[in-house]
């Protein structure tokens, strides 16, 4: 049932990506359960607009959790204090009157400040590619049902494509390492026939290029999973593991 | 080899190399833990002193000394080289982080048990690897009545348990994190990796905890 | 008055297209790699034209605002995807598909394109299986099929509750894969904010860096609108909150007739507004109507709760008043029944503004038939609803864990609440056969241009058209242009025509800056919406109509001179980006209206309250309005109407029924 919350806010400023940021505190008052973390948001930026202050910068889209864009790391954990969410679904329901809630956002070397909380994630769509494809030309495919594909390869691929690249993992993971994202894209185009004939090749390209970026390695804590809003398992990482070092071993 | 290289230079070949010696440990303490439990036989020390003369003699064993301190080295090295590189990958730390939310602190600390790790084996190391390799020790006197002497002393009892203690969480952590990284995981199976993982962790540490303690306290002789 | 020329091929319907491939204009590989073409969007339409184009050769340079490509909205449809592959053996064919586009388009779609559409569909399905995409599929390893609105066959191909995302990702690594090849060149957090034209041909674009805020020029042979559509015209809909019609009105504003603006799509199932901070509506796919019920109460403000409520004491309107196709009957149709009832005093909820979508017989029906294929023999209720519940997880789980995200209530125990909401814009830019809107050089793709859908799109044919456009539309419909444009070298960005609308661009933006006033941009574009909703949405009325022209175009006036917008213009900036998005939203929605005015019928998503029959469904005048209103801009608040005949030849036009 819906309430209302006053809420102390600590949320992370910064002017651009070559200026140092600061904590800024602000009180909101009379937040509807109801409402999403990001229209909380909202309700702040129309206020500080009245005022005359510079709203929070912040990455948003879809506002149904999928697209990927939203990216705030709230109380300490990405996308807030619950679990298979996103921060646009994450309702105020699950925050307390009074309370405090610290703002910051993803922090990797990986993904530099561009303002506020806006980060830059490119290095993804580098990821991506330098092997997140399989190389079929417009025109060349064949008749969809001539592949016959297990249900259960469909569905695991499936599970793993699942990922909205938004960058919770690596911003949960304590080295900010991008393995669920690079190797949910591995694991999908392994786990399928289309993706076989390249595969070697993928999981070197998309590695190297996952560390070019700056990425960290994995430390196997499964923080990343734990946070990921679309549940995608570290079995991936495991499978990434097996492709990456088979195709160091066996290719030519 | 070049190939091989650059892909132990990759992240991933970091973590293989991490998980391979540290399997490799993990297979070394086993013998080392069972032999050393033989003290449990309450022989004043017959059957351990028969083992310790044993490993300290056999040409296969002393190479497999220097083979296991290269591991050893390794792994140190490894480790070293992961931490000091993730730690560039976060240059702005953040001010709240709520680990406890997404993974066990041990799983997040293996660098600092390592480390803690390295410091008890320093000590370990001067107190019997020191005395039986190096010195003209065992001449006096065995191995057992070292580690009955050594045992006597309260804070060296405590610092064994602590370091059993960190041995404990490391391996906790490291069994199922090197089957991981090898790329062993399967819903058939992990769990049960996970569970040896966790029992060979516990008894491991416990075995090697009650060893100076029961010294201490006089339950062997 | 400009002559509309559709450049349909002569001939046969079934073999226009094929006729076509083989005859048009083609351009040589060592040619194609001296033409730039220019893409701004990078949803299902921009991500797949870009990608195939790339892969022909062509310097390509890709525009997005957002972080990156995949971020497009195209990622967030739900339901699945059309095509004509009759794998499930129920009859389908590509006539049936044209068939089933046209009349649930209300038969005000051009019959030659959507019978292309109809004949790439099966191309499309193979195209994304390549890929990678993973598309739900049987024990046998083969493609799984489930039922739409407005069809009797199961064509639609799904990936889960999430197939527009599977689609959108196959593009965009495509697209990708062809960055990684340096064909094409990605510019994200770019905002198209012109179109440069030069003798009357599309040149180029200005784009402003939205993290640096420079205006850039940038040079093409050609340029692609993939910008998706203008729901959000209407403040709430189930558009992401960056979608906009900048794009799209900056080249109405250089010379691109407007097409339809007033079809609207309003989506009959989407969770309800629940208060006034609301930013956006969700909406639950149509594939939820497959297996939910939809119901109010035959009581009038009912307040028992759902579940205390008797079978016999609910209304399951939709298979009473449209028994043959019952609960999935096209989007406007159930639309405005669902309007109806509430409006009438059935709805439901705190708000009365809603309708029930229930799941309990449909866990039932599953639970049951789970335990005959699993051998069990008088299964318990508990045993019947868990296994039952185990089906409906699996078939929209997603969804329903989107449902309880939101509203806190568990939809697996209670029925939904629902209640329509802008999802799609049928209307957008002019364009001929070859996807070229009115001015040479400029196309326009999926959901930004008007030719598909006619004046309703059928669940499931919006990915389809989107893809269809951008992997086997346009790869040969540009070569009719471009083949004419080899001898053209690349143009320098200094001259005349770029360099003034750059300052163009700029004085808009300084102009916005300097308002100055008082008010957030929010505030004019919640009262835009309001007026939208209320006059221009799911029923509309020459006398409301008129109302709001006016007041549109008074809060055009107060725009202007009281929005107060914060920062820098030199810097990332959401405010300024928003304001320059809803001063078009402002001129548009007039436009909408004018265009709702001047069609004296009911269509599809337009529904004029005057026009409709006894039992109050729409009412069309194939005699005066069989046409595509195009309208041309002839000033602030001045637009020219240009009527593009439809012509029927294949199919017979009827009063639609889905009874």
């Amino acid at each position: 049932m819906e309430g209302h919350l006053n809420l102390t806010l600590k949320i992370w400023r910064q002017k651009n990506a070559n200026t140092a940021g600061k904590f800024e505190t602000y009180q909101v008052s009379g937040i509807s359960t109801d409402m999403s973390f990001l229209e909380m948001i909202d309700v702040l930026n129309n206020r500080l607009i009245e005022e005359g202050d510079d709203p929070v910068a912040f990455d948003h889209d879809c506002r149904e959790g999928i697209c990927g864009m939203c990216s705030m790391y709230i109380n300490g954990r990405p996308h807030g204090p619950n679990r298979g969410v996103t921060t646009c679904q994450l309702h105020m329901r699950s925050f307390q009157d009074g309370e405090t809630i610290t703002v910051e956002p993803w922090r990797a070397s990986a993904f530099p400040v561009i303002k506020d909380l806006v980060v830059n994630r490119s290095s993804f769509d580098r990821i991506i590619a330098a092997g997140g494809f399989v190389s079929v030309n417009t025109g060349n495919a064949q008749d969809a049902n001539n592949l016959p594909i297990a249900k259960d390869d469909a569905d695991e691929a499936f599970a793993a494509a699942a990922c909205i690249g938004c960058g919770a993992c690596v911003a949960a993971c304590k080295n900010a390492s991008a393995m669920l994202f690079t190797s949910a894209k591995i694991s999908q185009l392994a786990l399928l026939p289309q993706g076989k004939a390249e595969a070697s090749k993928r999981a070197q390209a998309m590695v190297a290029q996952m560390d070019e970026e700056g990425f960290g390695a994995c430390s196997n804590t499964g923080a990343c999973e734990a946070e990921c809003p679309k549940g995608i398992s570290l079995e991936n990482i495991a499978r990434m593991n097996r492709e990456y070092f088979s195709a160091t071993f066996s290719s030519k | 080899m070049a190939w091989l290289a650059k892909s132990l230079h990759s992240s991933l070949g970091k973590k293989l190399l991490m998980a391979i010696t540290g399997l490799f440990l993990i297979s070394f303490l086993v013998i080392h833990c069972g032999l050393n439990a033989t003290i449990f036989l309450n022989d004043g020390g017959v059957a351990f002193n028969e083992g310790a003369e044993f490993m300290g003699t056999n040409p296969i064993i002393r190479t497999m000394e220097i083979v296991l301190f290269g591991g050893l080295l390794l792994h140190i090295y490894d480790g070293l080289r992961l931490w000091l590189d993730n730690k560039k990958k976060r240059p702005v730390a953040y001010a709240v982080v709520d680990g406890a939310a997404n993974s066990k602190w041990y799983s997040r600390s293996m660098g600092l048990l390592g480390t803690l790790l390295l410091l008890f084996l320093i000590i370990h190391l001067k107190h019997f690897w020191y005395f039986s390799r190096l010195t003209d020790g065992l001449a006096s006197h065995t191995l057992y009545a070292e580690m009955q002497a050594v045992f006597t002393n309260p804070i060296v009892v405590i610092v064994y348990v602590l370091g059993c203690i960190s041995l404990g969480y490391h391996l906790l952590h490291g069994f199922q994190s090197a089957f991981q990284t090898l790329g062993w995981n399967h819903p058939k199976y992990t769990p049960t990796i996970k569970s040896i993982g966790a029992i060979y962790a516990i008894v491991i540490s416990a075995v090697f905890a009650a060893m100076p303690i029961a010294f201490y306290f006089h339950l062997i002789h | 008055m400009t002559k509309l020329d559709a450049k349909i091929p002569e001939g046969n319907l079934a073999e226009k297209w094929t006729k076509f491939r083989s005859s048009v204009s083609l351009v040589n590989p060592a040619n194609k790699r001296s033409l730039e073409i220019i893409v701004v969007g990078s949803g299902l339409a921009g991500a797949s034209a870009a990608a195939s184009l790339a892969e022909l050769g062509y310097k390509v340079k890709v525009f997005c605002f957002q972080d990156s490509p995949r971020r497009a909205h195209s990622i967030a449809a739900q339901g699945g995807i059309n095509a004509a592959k009759n794998y499930q053996n129920d009859g389908d064919s590509v006539y049936r598909l044209f068939y089933d586009t046209i009349k649930g388009g209300d038969y005000r779609a051009r019959e030659a394109n959507v019978h292309r559409l109809a004949e790439v569909s099966g191309s499309i399905i193979d195209q994304c299986v390549a890929q990678g995409v993973p598309f739900a599929r049987e024990y046998g390893g083969l493609l799984s099929n489930r039922s739409f609105g407005g069809t009797q066959v199961q064509r639609t191909f799904y990936a889960a509750g999430q197939t527009g995302q599977q689609l959108l990702l196959g593009a965009y690594s495509a697209l990708q894969r062809q960055v990684g090849m340096g064909n094409v060149k990605l510019y994200t957090r770019h905002e198209m904010l012109d179109v440069v034209t030069i003798e009357g041909k599309a040149r180029g674009i200005i784009a402003r860096d939205s993290v640096t805020g420079a205006l850039e020029r940038h040079f093409g042979h050609a340029v692609l609108l993939c910008t998706g559509g203008y729901g959000n015209v209407f403040y709430l809909s189930t558009n992401a909150m960056g979608s906009n019609v900048t794009a799209a009105w900056k080249a109405h504003k250089k010379g691109a007739f407007f097409a339809n603006p007033c079809y609207t799509q309003i989506h009959p199932t989407c969770i309800p507004v629940s208060g006034d901070h609301q930013s956006k509506l969700t909406l639950m796919s149509e594939s939820l109507r497959n297996d939910g019920r939809i119901w109010v109460p035959k009581k009038q403000n009912d307040t028992r709760k759902a579940n205390e409520i008797p079978e016999d004491e609910r209304d399951y309107y939709l298979e009473r008043r449209y028994p043959a196709f019952g609960n999935l009957v096209p989007r406007d149709i159930a639309s405005r029944a669902a309007k109806e009832r509430c409006d009438a005093g059935y709805g439901v909820g705190a708000s009365k503004m809603a309708v029930y979508l229930d799941y309990a017989a449909a866990i039932i029906r599953y639970g049951k038939g789970e335990a005959n294929k699993n051998n069990m023999h008088n299964p318990s209720d508990e045993e019947i609803q868990a296994m039952g519940k185990a089906v409906v997880k699996e078939k929209y789980g997603n969804l329903f864990d989107m449902y309880k995200q939101i509203t806190g209530e568990d939809p697996y125990e209670v029925p939904m609440r629902i209640y329509p909401a802008v999802h799609y814009t049928m209307g957008g830019l002019w364009v001929d056969y070859n996807l070229m809107t009115t001015v040479p050089g400029l196309y326009a793709l999926g959901e930004a241009n008007f030719s598909d859908h006619g004046a309703n799109r059928l669940g499931a044919s919006a990915l389809m058209q989107g893809l269809a456009d951008g992997y086997f539309v346009i790869p040969y419909t540009i070569g009719a242009y471009l083949a004419s444009e080899i001898r053209t070298p690349a143009m320098s960005t200094d001259s005349e025509d770029f360099v003034a609308a750059e300052k163009a661009v700029r004085d808009r933006l300084e102009t916005l800056m300097n308002i100055k006033g008082t008010k957030p941009v929010d505030y004019f574009h919640k009262r835009l919406g309001k007026i939208m909703w209320d006059e221009c949405g799911m029923a509309r009325s020459e006398e409301g109509l008129k109302a709001s022209i006016k007041e549109i175009q008074a809060l055009q006036k107060e725009f202007w001179s009281d929005v107060k917008i914060p920062g820098e213009i030199d810097n990332l900036n959401p405010e300024l980006e928003k304001a320059g998005r809803v001063a078009d939203f402002l001129e548009l929605g007039e436009l909408m209206c004018i265009d709702a005015l001047d069609r004296n019928e009911s269509c599809g998503g337009h529904f004029r309250t005057e026009y409709q029959t006894e039992d109050g469904e729409a009412l069309r005048d194939d005699e005066n309005y069989a046409y595509v209103a195009a309208w041309e801009f002839a000033g602030p608040s001045k637009f020219n109407l240009h009527k593009e005949e439809l012509k029927y030849e294949n199919i017979k036009i009827a009063q639609r029924s889905y009874k």
